[in-house]
Protein backbone atom coordinates (compact mmCIF):
# COMPACT_ATOMS: atom_id res chain seq x y z
CA UNK A 1 0.00 0.00 0.00
CA UNK A 2 1.52 3.34 -1.27
CA UNK A 3 1.89 5.77 2.02
CA UNK A 4 0.98 9.51 1.08
CA UNK A 5 1.99 12.60 3.58
CA UNK A 6 -0.81 14.48 3.73
CA UNK A 7 0.02 18.24 4.50
CA UNK A 8 -2.54 18.77 7.51
CA UNK A 9 -1.94 15.62 9.47
CA UNK A 10 1.66 16.47 8.92
CA UNK A 11 2.41 12.41 8.47
CA UNK A 12 2.02 9.50 6.20
CA UNK A 13 -1.12 7.72 6.10
CA UNK A 14 -2.50 4.77 4.01
CA UNK A 15 -3.46 5.82 0.54
CA UNK A 16 -7.01 4.06 0.92
CA UNK A 17 -7.93 7.36 3.20
CA UNK A 18 -6.97 9.29 0.28
CA UNK A 19 -8.83 10.16 -3.37
CA UNK A 20 -7.75 11.85 -6.27
CA UNK A 21 -9.07 14.64 -7.20
CA UNK A 22 -8.21 15.42 -10.66
CA UNK A 23 -5.34 17.90 -12.20
CA UNK A 24 -3.55 20.85 -9.59
CA UNK A 25 -3.38 24.67 -10.64
CA UNK A 26 -6.23 25.33 -13.05
CA UNK A 27 -7.35 28.27 -12.45
CA UNK A 28 -11.22 29.47 -13.19
CA UNK A 29 -11.55 32.83 -15.06
CA UNK A 30 -12.82 35.81 -12.96
CA UNK A 31 -14.77 36.52 -16.08
CA UNK A 32 -16.71 33.09 -17.04
CA UNK A 33 -19.26 34.13 -19.21
CA UNK A 34 -16.92 36.84 -21.20
CA UNK A 35 -14.63 32.98 -22.29
CA UNK A 36 -14.87 32.01 -25.73
CA UNK A 37 -16.02 28.49 -26.43
CA UNK A 38 -12.48 27.48 -26.96
CA UNK A 39 -11.11 29.18 -23.79
CA UNK A 40 -13.25 27.08 -22.05
CA UNK A 41 -12.88 24.30 -23.21
CA UNK A 42 -9.44 23.94 -22.71
CA UNK A 43 -10.36 24.68 -18.85
CA UNK A 44 -13.10 22.59 -18.51
CA UNK A 45 -12.38 19.44 -20.24
CA UNK A 46 -8.58 19.81 -21.45
CA UNK A 47 -5.87 18.03 -19.61
CA UNK A 48 -1.99 17.48 -19.43
CA UNK A 49 -2.17 14.01 -18.79
CA UNK A 50 1.24 13.84 -19.14
CA UNK A 51 3.95 10.78 -18.70
CA UNK A 52 5.81 11.29 -15.97
CA UNK A 53 5.62 14.19 -13.38
CA UNK A 54 2.36 15.34 -13.16
CA UNK A 55 0.89 18.03 -10.24
CA UNK A 56 -2.54 16.83 -8.55
CA UNK A 57 -5.62 17.44 -6.43
CA UNK A 58 -5.64 15.30 -3.23
CA UNK A 59 -8.32 14.99 -0.84
CA UNK A 60 -7.81 13.43 2.27
CA UNK A 61 -11.09 12.34 2.47
CA UNK A 62 -11.31 9.66 5.62
CA UNK A 63 -8.81 11.28 7.51
CA UNK A 64 -9.15 15.14 7.86
CA UNK A 65 -10.99 15.66 4.71
CA UNK A 66 -8.75 18.20 3.66
CA UNK A 67 -7.95 18.82 0.10
CA UNK A 68 -4.28 19.28 -0.55
CA UNK A 69 -1.44 19.02 -3.72
CA UNK A 70 0.52 16.23 -4.60
CA UNK A 71 3.20 15.89 -6.94
CA UNK A 72 3.36 12.50 -8.49
CA UNK A 73 5.13 10.41 -11.17
CA UNK A 74 2.77 8.81 -13.60
CA UNK A 75 5.02 6.21 -14.33
CA UNK A 76 6.54 4.81 -11.01
CA UNK A 77 3.37 6.15 -9.04
CA UNK A 78 5.64 7.50 -6.80
CA UNK A 79 4.39 10.72 -4.37
CA UNK A 80 7.64 13.15 -5.09
CA UNK A 81 5.72 15.73 -2.35
CA UNK A 82 3.35 17.27 -0.82
CA UNK A 83 2.05 20.45 0.06
CA UNK A 84 -1.39 22.54 1.19
CA UNK A 85 -3.58 23.86 -1.05
CA UNK A 86 -3.14 27.26 -2.14
CA UNK A 87 0.31 27.40 -2.20
CA UNK A 88 2.23 28.07 -5.21
CA UNK A 89 3.27 25.44 -7.90
CA UNK A 90 7.04 24.22 -5.98
CA UNK A 91 9.46 25.58 -8.96
CA UNK A 92 11.94 23.55 -7.70
CA UNK A 93 11.88 19.97 -6.68
CA UNK A 94 13.37 17.89 -4.37
CA UNK A 95 16.33 16.09 -5.56
CA UNK A 96 15.99 12.16 -4.38
CA UNK A 97 12.32 12.09 -5.40
CA UNK A 98 12.81 8.58 -3.18
CA UNK A 99 12.38 10.76 0.03
CA UNK A 100 8.94 12.53 0.48
CA UNK A 101 9.51 15.70 1.34
CA UNK A 102 7.96 17.53 4.53
CA UNK A 103 6.85 21.57 3.58
CA UNK B 1 -66.63 -2.42 15.17
CA UNK B 2 -64.11 0.01 13.79
CA UNK B 3 -64.48 1.58 16.70
CA UNK B 4 -63.76 -1.47 19.46
CA UNK B 5 -60.69 -1.84 17.40
CA UNK B 6 -59.63 1.64 17.18
CA UNK B 7 -59.66 1.46 21.06
CA UNK B 8 -57.65 -1.35 21.36
CA UNK B 9 -54.83 0.07 19.15
CA UNK B 10 -54.81 2.89 21.63
CA UNK B 11 -54.40 0.85 24.87
CA UNK B 12 -51.67 -1.06 22.70
CA UNK B 13 -50.05 2.16 22.13
CA UNK B 14 -46.96 2.64 24.75
CA UNK B 15 -47.26 6.32 26.44
CA UNK B 16 -43.34 6.99 25.71
CA UNK B 17 -41.20 6.09 23.10
CA UNK B 18 -38.95 4.05 23.93
CA UNK B 19 -35.10 4.68 22.71
CA UNK B 20 -33.18 1.32 21.20
CA UNK B 21 -29.93 1.88 20.76
CA UNK B 22 -28.31 0.22 17.46
CA UNK B 23 -26.92 -3.10 18.30
CA UNK B 24 -27.92 -2.62 22.11
CA UNK B 25 -26.63 -5.11 24.81
CA UNK B 26 -24.42 -7.18 21.95
CA UNK B 27 -21.15 -8.04 22.90
CA UNK B 28 -18.29 -10.50 21.88
CA UNK B 29 -15.76 -11.43 23.77
CA UNK B 30 -12.52 -13.71 22.18
CA UNK B 31 -9.25 -14.56 23.52
CA UNK B 32 -7.63 -11.07 23.99
CA UNK B 33 -10.11 -9.26 22.73
CA UNK B 34 -13.52 -7.49 24.11
CA UNK B 35 -15.79 -5.85 22.05
CA UNK B 36 -18.42 -3.91 23.79
CA UNK B 37 -21.20 -1.45 22.60
CA UNK B 38 -20.58 1.98 24.78
CA UNK B 39 -23.58 3.34 26.56
CA UNK B 40 -25.36 6.45 24.62
CA UNK B 41 -23.35 9.67 25.07
CA UNK B 42 -23.83 13.57 23.48
CA UNK B 43 -21.83 14.43 20.77
CA UNK B 44 -21.25 17.21 18.63
CA UNK B 45 -19.47 18.07 15.75
CA UNK B 46 -17.38 21.42 16.16
CA UNK B 47 -16.11 23.59 13.48
CA UNK B 48 -14.49 26.85 14.39
CA UNK B 49 -12.10 28.85 12.96
CA UNK B 50 -8.56 29.50 15.07
CA UNK B 51 -9.80 32.90 16.99
CA UNK B 52 -12.56 30.82 18.42
CA UNK B 53 -10.61 27.86 19.91
CA UNK B 54 -10.15 30.02 23.17
CA UNK B 55 -13.64 31.24 24.22
CA UNK B 56 -15.00 27.35 23.00
CA UNK B 57 -12.76 25.69 24.60
CA UNK B 58 -13.43 27.59 28.23
CA UNK B 59 -16.89 27.46 27.53
CA UNK B 60 -16.88 23.08 26.74
CA UNK B 61 -14.06 23.07 30.03
CA UNK B 62 -11.92 20.91 27.73
CA UNK B 63 -8.93 22.44 25.76
CA UNK B 64 -9.22 21.81 22.12
CA UNK B 65 -6.50 20.00 20.47
CA UNK B 66 -4.69 21.73 17.64
CA UNK B 67 -2.17 19.09 17.06
CA UNK B 68 -3.35 16.47 14.06
CA UNK B 69 -3.98 13.42 15.82
CA UNK B 70 -4.34 14.32 19.43
CA UNK B 71 -7.76 14.40 21.81
CA UNK B 72 -7.94 16.03 25.05
CA UNK B 73 -10.34 14.39 28.12
CA UNK B 74 -11.64 16.32 31.44
CA UNK B 75 -14.93 15.24 33.27
CA UNK B 76 -16.19 12.29 31.09
CA UNK B 77 -15.73 14.89 28.31
CA UNK B 78 -12.94 14.47 25.23
CA UNK B 79 -12.45 16.42 22.17
CA UNK B 80 -10.46 14.54 19.02
CA UNK B 81 -8.80 16.47 16.86
CA UNK B 82 -10.73 15.30 13.16
CA UNK B 83 -9.21 18.18 10.61
CA UNK B 84 -7.44 21.78 11.63
CA UNK B 85 -10.87 23.51 12.09
CA UNK B 86 -13.10 20.35 12.89
CA UNK B 87 -13.62 18.59 15.97
CA UNK B 88 -15.57 15.59 17.53
CA UNK B 89 -16.80 16.21 20.99
CA UNK B 90 -18.11 13.14 22.62
CA UNK B 91 -19.70 13.78 26.13
CA UNK B 92 -20.28 10.34 28.46
CA UNK B 93 -21.57 12.64 31.55
CA UNK B 94 -24.23 13.45 30.61
CA UNK B 95 -23.91 17.04 30.13
CA UNK B 96 -24.90 18.80 26.82
CA UNK B 97 -21.95 20.34 25.06
CA UNK B 98 -24.51 21.92 22.25
CA UNK B 99 -25.89 23.91 25.33
CA UNK B 100 -21.89 25.18 26.09
CA UNK B 101 -21.48 25.96 22.58
CA UNK B 102 -24.36 28.46 22.17
CA UNK B 103 -23.25 30.73 24.76
CA UNK B 104 -20.27 31.39 22.99
CA UNK B 105 -20.24 34.48 20.82
CA UNK B 106 -17.48 33.83 18.60
CA UNK B 107 -18.13 32.53 15.38
CA UNK B 108 -18.59 28.64 15.34
CA UNK B 109 -20.77 25.26 14.18
CA UNK B 110 -21.37 23.42 16.52
CA UNK B 111 -23.94 20.08 15.07
CA UNK B 112 -25.64 17.56 17.63
CA UNK B 113 -24.62 14.14 16.32
CA UNK B 114 -25.43 12.15 18.96
CA UNK B 115 -27.76 9.67 17.17
CA UNK B 116 -25.75 9.64 14.44
CA UNK B 117 -23.13 7.52 15.96
CA UNK B 118 -22.10 4.00 17.67
CA UNK B 119 -19.69 3.78 19.40
CA UNK B 120 -17.98 0.68 20.42
CA UNK B 121 -15.35 -0.09 22.91
CA UNK B 122 -12.28 -2.41 21.67
CA UNK B 123 -10.12 -3.77 24.73
CA UNK B 124 -7.87 -6.59 25.49
CA UNK B 125 -4.18 -6.73 24.77
CA UNK B 126 -4.75 -8.06 20.87
CA UNK B 127 -7.45 -5.13 20.60
CA UNK B 128 -5.03 -3.29 18.05
CA UNK B 129 -4.47 -6.42 16.04
CA UNK B 130 -8.61 -7.12 15.88
CA UNK B 131 -8.84 -3.59 14.59
CA UNK B 132 -6.20 -3.72 12.18
CA UNK B 133 -8.14 -6.49 11.07
CA UNK B 134 -9.72 -3.34 8.65
CA UNK B 135 -7.99 -0.36 9.23
CA UNK B 136 -4.36 0.34 7.50
CA UNK B 137 -2.92 2.60 10.47
CA UNK B 138 -0.07 1.98 12.30
CA UNK B 139 -1.46 1.22 15.53
CA UNK B 140 1.62 0.68 17.40
CA UNK B 141 2.34 2.82 20.74
CA UNK B 142 5.18 5.00 19.12
CA UNK B 143 2.68 5.73 16.46
CA UNK B 144 -0.56 5.92 18.08
CA UNK B 145 -0.23 6.62 21.51
CA UNK B 146 -2.54 6.30 24.16
CA UNK B 147 -4.93 10.19 23.54
CA UNK B 148 -4.13 9.32 20.11
CA UNK B 149 -7.29 9.62 17.63
CA UNK B 150 -7.75 9.67 13.61
CA UNK B 151 -10.72 9.46 11.39
CA UNK B 152 -9.66 6.58 9.14
CA UNK B 153 -11.89 3.58 7.74
CA UNK B 154 -12.28 -0.08 8.71
CA UNK B 155 -12.92 -2.00 5.80
CA UNK B 156 -15.50 -0.12 3.81
CA UNK B 157 -16.43 2.22 5.92
CA UNK B 158 -15.61 5.44 8.02
CA UNK B 159 -14.53 5.38 11.71
CA UNK B 160 -13.04 7.72 14.43
CA UNK B 161 -10.59 5.51 16.27
CA UNK B 162 -9.60 6.79 19.62
CA UNK B 163 -7.02 5.33 22.03
CA UNK B 164 -8.24 5.38 25.59
CA UNK B 165 -5.63 3.15 27.12
CA UNK B 166 -2.60 1.09 25.61
CA UNK B 167 -5.13 -1.87 25.01
CA UNK B 168 -8.05 0.06 24.57
CA UNK B 169 -9.90 1.97 21.86
CA UNK B 170 -13.01 3.50 20.90
CA UNK B 171 -14.63 2.95 17.49
CA UNK B 172 -17.31 5.79 16.74
CA UNK B 173 -19.16 4.75 13.33
CA UNK B 174 -22.04 5.98 11.78
CA UNK B 175 -25.51 4.61 12.93
CA UNK B 176 -26.07 2.59 9.90
CA UNK B 177 -22.70 1.53 9.02
CA UNK B 178 -22.89 0.12 13.04
CA UNK B 179 -23.83 -3.77 12.25
CA UNK B 180 -21.06 -3.72 9.10
CA UNK B 181 -18.08 -2.35 11.62
CA UNK B 182 -19.38 -4.86 14.60
CA UNK B 183 -19.59 -8.12 12.54
CA UNK B 184 -16.24 -6.86 10.79
CA UNK B 185 -14.86 -6.36 14.60
CA UNK B 186 -16.09 -9.38 15.84
CA UNK B 187 -14.21 -11.73 13.13
CA UNK B 188 -11.00 -9.54 12.96
CA UNK B 189 -11.43 -10.16 16.72
CA UNK B 190 -11.56 -14.23 16.42
CA UNK B 191 -8.55 -13.74 14.17
CA UNK B 192 -6.64 -11.62 16.45
CA UNK B 193 -7.01 -14.17 18.77
CA UNK B 194 -6.29 -17.08 16.92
Amino acid sequence: MLLIRCPYCEEERPELEFRNAGEAHIARSTNMAGESDDDFEKFFFIRSNPKGVIYERWRHMHGCARFFNAVRDTVTDKFIMTYKAGEPKPSKLPKNSNEVVAK
Amino acid sequence: MAKAAAKTNASAMPSTAERRPALAGRSVSATGVKLEITPPAERISLRAPEASLAALSKALGVTLPTKPKTSATKAGRTALWLGPDEWLIIDEAGKDPLADCAKVAALHSAVGISHRNVAFSVTGPAAAAAINGGCPQDLSLEVFPVGAASRTILGKSEIVLLRSGPDAFRVECWRSFSDYVFTLLSEAASDAAA
